[in-house]
């Protein structure tokens, strides 16, 4: 590890270990925030802690600067000990002006720490964030807490004077101050982020100068000011042996993507338009040109499927993914391909909704569309990722679940997971488990003597249908959305044939249950409670039972890889246990499926915010629930 | 009674020898291009003599048949996959074009067609139809313009003229009709050209360089729909009419029409028509057709607008340029080149690590 810059004072402070800390970063949209958390990040990965992000930003590039609606802000929890969610509560704010100040400050626990850019309270700024009665560093109103009044911005020029830099350019170094001061106050190594700014700027040598200088800066203030008294450390994490890195959810799938890719041979071909946040999957993957993988810019959404309906005909591995908005459009060319049977996996990275909604923002509001948001009975399976890192094994799983069995598959994120960061052990490709793709190279039936290619004639265990390619000789065969004559794939309006096609055509999906793995049960295997999640409250959802088993309760959890079909063991889970809670960032989704499917007493709990849940809520829910039932 | 002359050998008749010397190829005829379908058009449909002359010119063009994949979207047109004993696609409304840009960029050895209709690709696919032209991926799309919805059974289309009678305009349509060809000119089409359903001959000759043309090759069908709009093109279709009120296009010939009586010069940026045999013009003053330029391309196809001018066909413009999966398939190899072919487990590991013992 990079040695830290000697200082001779250093000796005078005293280090306080910590187990766990919640940091959040928060400025304007134009100060840098998202970049200045996601250096903390590497960070603490660095220093080996376990770790959950939650970057939070507007949906307006440059919002008017000094806005509370313009405040970008990255929260960041690490520790020694497990860390599955971003933290409910904030141990240090830094807050870049006043609006960063008034709108995150209820999140900071009473006794945490706040460090304020005291160069930006000036009375316009002060106006602005809407604090109308004076300064809160002068009324008072901080006084639960522990105020650091550092000069970032007159530090910041006064560190950068020779460095030719404009005023502008120098303004907005000023994040690396404060990261350097941050990474000091937690031990965190200096490294990653001077090898990240070496890079970045590599050819504006005189930006990487000033931004090692600046950070540096950072780093020897916290050593040597007053202000701070005690320096932080926290231990690693004890995780299991592995190669670790950090990861975020969009890049977990893009390589989950290139993985199944590699493995099964196919060809990626990937059709996207730009929709937040699922945005930053073509960026991943458009850089990935040396595995063979083809990205396309649509000009719609529907063309990004279409695209991916054409390729995945042609025998490629056709993928899309998108957001809210993008996912109804979607919906007739999904349609299409459970009627065609042909495999395409679609990544919907879920937003606030309805309609534009809340682009930067996570819910789980897309679940009951991607179930059922086609028109006829059109059953897929749904699958969804529960943390960053599982993201990769999602994508991985999705893949092969259509093409194994010749279906189109929605895999759900979310803003949050998509975002979010954590460290991830990193699987060797020989782990991976196998991926055979078998295409139909000859005829399969005798029809009147002659030797045919029917491109229904379906596989008996799966049921799914034979892949032919274009360019195999003798196969040669239509498909089309009309309904279909079992077997030939001739266009059939015969009224019992349509039953019997709908009926197989779901047959199909639920045969995918066999393939499902059996369900982990976390915490107690049976007992008073069972909190059945699916998506990304898994971190918080299993925080929550930790503490909830110091309390002596018997409550178990369950995370759905699985929505549709549904694993066949859940029955029998359920019937191990007296009440159910099911938490969701929607108004109750799952929940729904859930009663549909078992008539049980499911309670739901929502949260439609914006934000993921906290451990508290979850906390408090499963309190309340076990003393209504006992 | 006259008597039979001696027998003799039989002899060819007068014309045209065998297509091909050297030896016997493998004959491939209409019939193996056929599905085992019956066609659903109604009867006297446009589209049945569209279906004949491309099932025949299959055979002709030297692809194998399971390269050779149709596409289509949703109309009367759209039924066309079913017919043709290829692979194929029968999509969805207006979507044709994305699957068989997905298909062809990602398989670029195969002849890919798209079949798709005024409605189909003018309306509800508009956006794809100009973006895959832009875009330059090589295959054929034939849009088959009968100005009419057919398969909903008779509303106006985006070509229907103004003041239509149909189900869905009693009064008559209000809105003004899209030009197919100065539409695909627009959307830099790299291939453009317009044909009739009732003139195989022309129609075969306009697919088969259509096919030798290395991009999007851009192809109006005039298409008879004797249900619904029985006779919309009849002016430029049928014997009594066809002389005076077409004008045929061909690269580096005078635009000449009416059994070469009349011709068609420029008058500044427009068109007009005049008589070979009059005082103020002569044959000289035709316009010389260069399908290469796109200027000249635009000004003629505006004349299908123009009541008063002959309805031009043939090829309006023809240009060069790289495809859109070859750039891609290059892009790719180049950095492939560059880089060396990924490594799944290099990718992995590419961040900063750190080991747990």
């Amino acid at each position: 590890m990079e040695s830290l810059p000697v200082s001779t004072v250093a000796a005078t402070k005293s280090v306080e270990s910590l187990n766990e800390v919640t940091v959040l970063f928060a400025g304007d949209s134009g100060d840098g925030m998202q970049l200045t958390g996601s250096q903390f990040t590497l960070a603490t990965a660095f220093a080996q802690n376990d770790l959950a992000t939650l970057p939070d930003f507007p949906a307006e590039i440059r919002a008017p600067a000094g806005t509370t609606y313009g405040v970008s802000g990255f929260q960041l929890h690490f520790g020694s000990v497990n860390v599955r969610t971003p933290g409910d509560e904030v141990d240090l704010l830094v807050a870049m002006n006043p609006a960063a100040l008034k709108v995150n400050l209820e999140r900071v626990r009473r006794g945490g720490a706040i460090i304020v850019n005291v160069n930006a309270f000036k009375p316009h700024s002060l106006k602005l964030a809407g604090y109308k009665d004076g300064n809160p560093l002068e009324e008072g109103e901080l006084k639960d807490y522990r105020v650091f009044e550092v000069e970032l911005s007159r530090m910041t020029e006064e560190a950068l004077k020779g460095f030719g830099l404009d005023k502008k350019a120098v303004d907005r170094s000023k994040n690396m101050f404060a990261l350097g001061l941050t990474l000091w106050l937690y031990s965190r190594p200096l490294k990653p982020a001077i090898a990240w700014l070496s890079k970045k700027f590599a050819k504006r040598p005189e930006l990487v100068k000033a931004n090692i200088h600046l950070l540096k800066k950072g780093y020897h203030f916290g050593e040597t000011t007053e202000d701070f008294v005690v320096q932080y450390e926290v231990a690693p994490a004890r995780l299991s042996p592995g190669t670790y890195r950090a990861i975020r959810g969009v890049e977990a799938l893009a390589l989950g993507l290139v993985a199944a890719s590699s493995k099964s041979g196919l060809d990626l071909f990937y059709g996207s338009y730009p929709i937040t946040p699922a945005s930053d999957l073509l960026h991943h993957l458009s850089r990935y040109k040396n595995f063979g993988v083809k990205t396309f810019q649509a000009e719609d959404e529907i063309a990004a499927i279409g695209a991916a309906i054409g390729a995945s005909f042609g025998g490629n591995l056709g993928v899309c993914a998108t957001s809210g908005p993008g996912l109804t459009l979607k919906a007739e060319s999904t349609g299409l391909a459970v009627m065609m049977e042909l495999p395409v996996v679609i990544i919907g990275v879920q937003r606030g909704g309805p309609s534009t909604g809340l682009p930067t923002k996570t819910e789980q509001s897309d679940l009951l569309q991607a179930m059922y948001g086609r028109n006829g009975e059109a059953p897929l399976p749904v699958l969804s990722a529960s943390t960053p890192g599982d993201c990769f094994y999602a994508a991985y799983e999705a893949c092969m679940v259509a093409i194994r069995h010749m279906t189109p598959v929605i895999l759900l994120a979310d803003g949050y997971v998509a975002n979010g960061a954590e460290p991830w052990r990193i699987p060797s490709s020989s782990e991976l488990g196998g991926f055979d793709v078998n295409f139909a190279g000859k005829t399969n039936r005798k029809v009147d003597g002659k030797d045919v290619f029917l491109p229904y004639v379906r596989d008996p265990s799966t049921l799914a249908r034979p892949w032919a390619k274009p360019g195999t000789p003798g196969l040669e065969h239509r498909l089309g959305g009309l309904e279909k004559q079992h077997e030939t794939g001739d266009v059939s309006y015969d009224p019992e044939n349509h039953e019997f096609m709908t009926n197989l055509r779901a047959s199909k999906v639920e045969r995918v249950g066999q393939f499902i793995e059996r369900t982990e049960i976390y915490g107690h295997e049976e007992g008073d409670l069972l909190i059945v999640g699916w998506g990304s409250t898994d971190g918080v959802i299993k925080t929550a039972v930790d503490r909830l088993h110091n309390r002596g309760l018997k409550i178990g959890t369950i995370q759905l890889r699985y929505i549709n079909p549904l694993p066949s063991d859940l029955g029998a889970i359920l019937g191990r246990f007296n009440g159910y809670l099911v938490p969701e960032m929607n108004k109750g989704q799952l929940v729904r499926i859930l009663r549909d499917r078992f008539l049980l007493p499911f309670t739901a709990l929502n949260k439609i915010q914006g934000q993921p849940f906290k451990a508290s809520e979850i906390i408090e829910a499963a309190i309340n629930h076990c003393e209504e039932i006992n | 009674m006259p008597t039979l002359p001696p027998s003799r050998k039989p002899v060819r008749p007068p014309g045209r020898g065998p297509r091909r010397a050297g030896p016997p190829k493998a004959r491939t005829s209409r019939k193996e291009y056929a599905s085992d379908q019956d066609v659903r058009w109604c009867p006297g449909c446009g589209d049945y003599a569209i279906l004949a002359s491309v099932q025949r010119l299959m055979p002709q063009l030297g692809v194998k048949r399971e390269n050779v994949v149709f596409v289509s979207g949703i109309g009367c047109s759209s039924r066309f996959p079913y017919y043709m004993n290829t692979y194929g696609m029968h999509s969805i409304h207006g979507r044709a074009p994305t699957m068989a840009t997905g298909l062809k960029a990602s398989r670029p050895d195969l002849d890919v067609w798209v079949v798709t209709g005024d409605g189909d690709a003018l309306s509800i696919g508009g956006n794809h139809l100009i973006h895959l032209l832009r875009r330059n991926v090589n295959l054929q799309l034939l849009l088959f313009n009968n100005q009419i919805y057919g398969l909903t059974k008779g509303q106006f289309s985006p070509t229907s003229e103004i003041g239509k009678v149909t189900k869905s305009s009693p009064f008559g349509s209000i809105t003004p009709p899209f030009n197919p060809i100065s539409l695909s000119l627009g959307a830099s089409a790299s291939f453009v050209a317009r044909t009739a359903d009732r003139d195989t001959k022309h129609l075969t000759k306009v697919l088969k360089r259509a096919h030798t043309h290395p991009g999007s090759a851009f192809v109006e069908v005039y298409q008879n729909c004797n249900i619904y709009n029985d006779g919309a093109f009849f002016d430029f279709t049928e014997r009594a009419t066809k002389a005076d009120r077409t004008v045929y296009l061909e690269h580096g010939k005078p635009m000449l029409f009416a059994n070469g009586k009349r011709g068609v010069r420029l008058d500044g940026f427009k068109t007009s028509v005049f008589d070979i045999e009059g005082r103020d013009f002569s044959v000289n003053d035709a316009i010389v057709y260069d399908e290469t330029s796109l200027e000249l391309a635009g000004i003629v196809s505006r004349m299908s607008q123009r009541p008063d001018m002959p309805r031009p066909f043939g090829v309006f413009f023809c240009e060069e340029r790289p495809t859109y999966e070859h750039l891609l398939w290059e892009q790719i190899a180049a950095i492939t080149e560059r880089q060396g072919q990924g490594d799944l487990d290099a990718l992995l590991y590419a961040a900063d690590t750190w080991t747990i013992q």
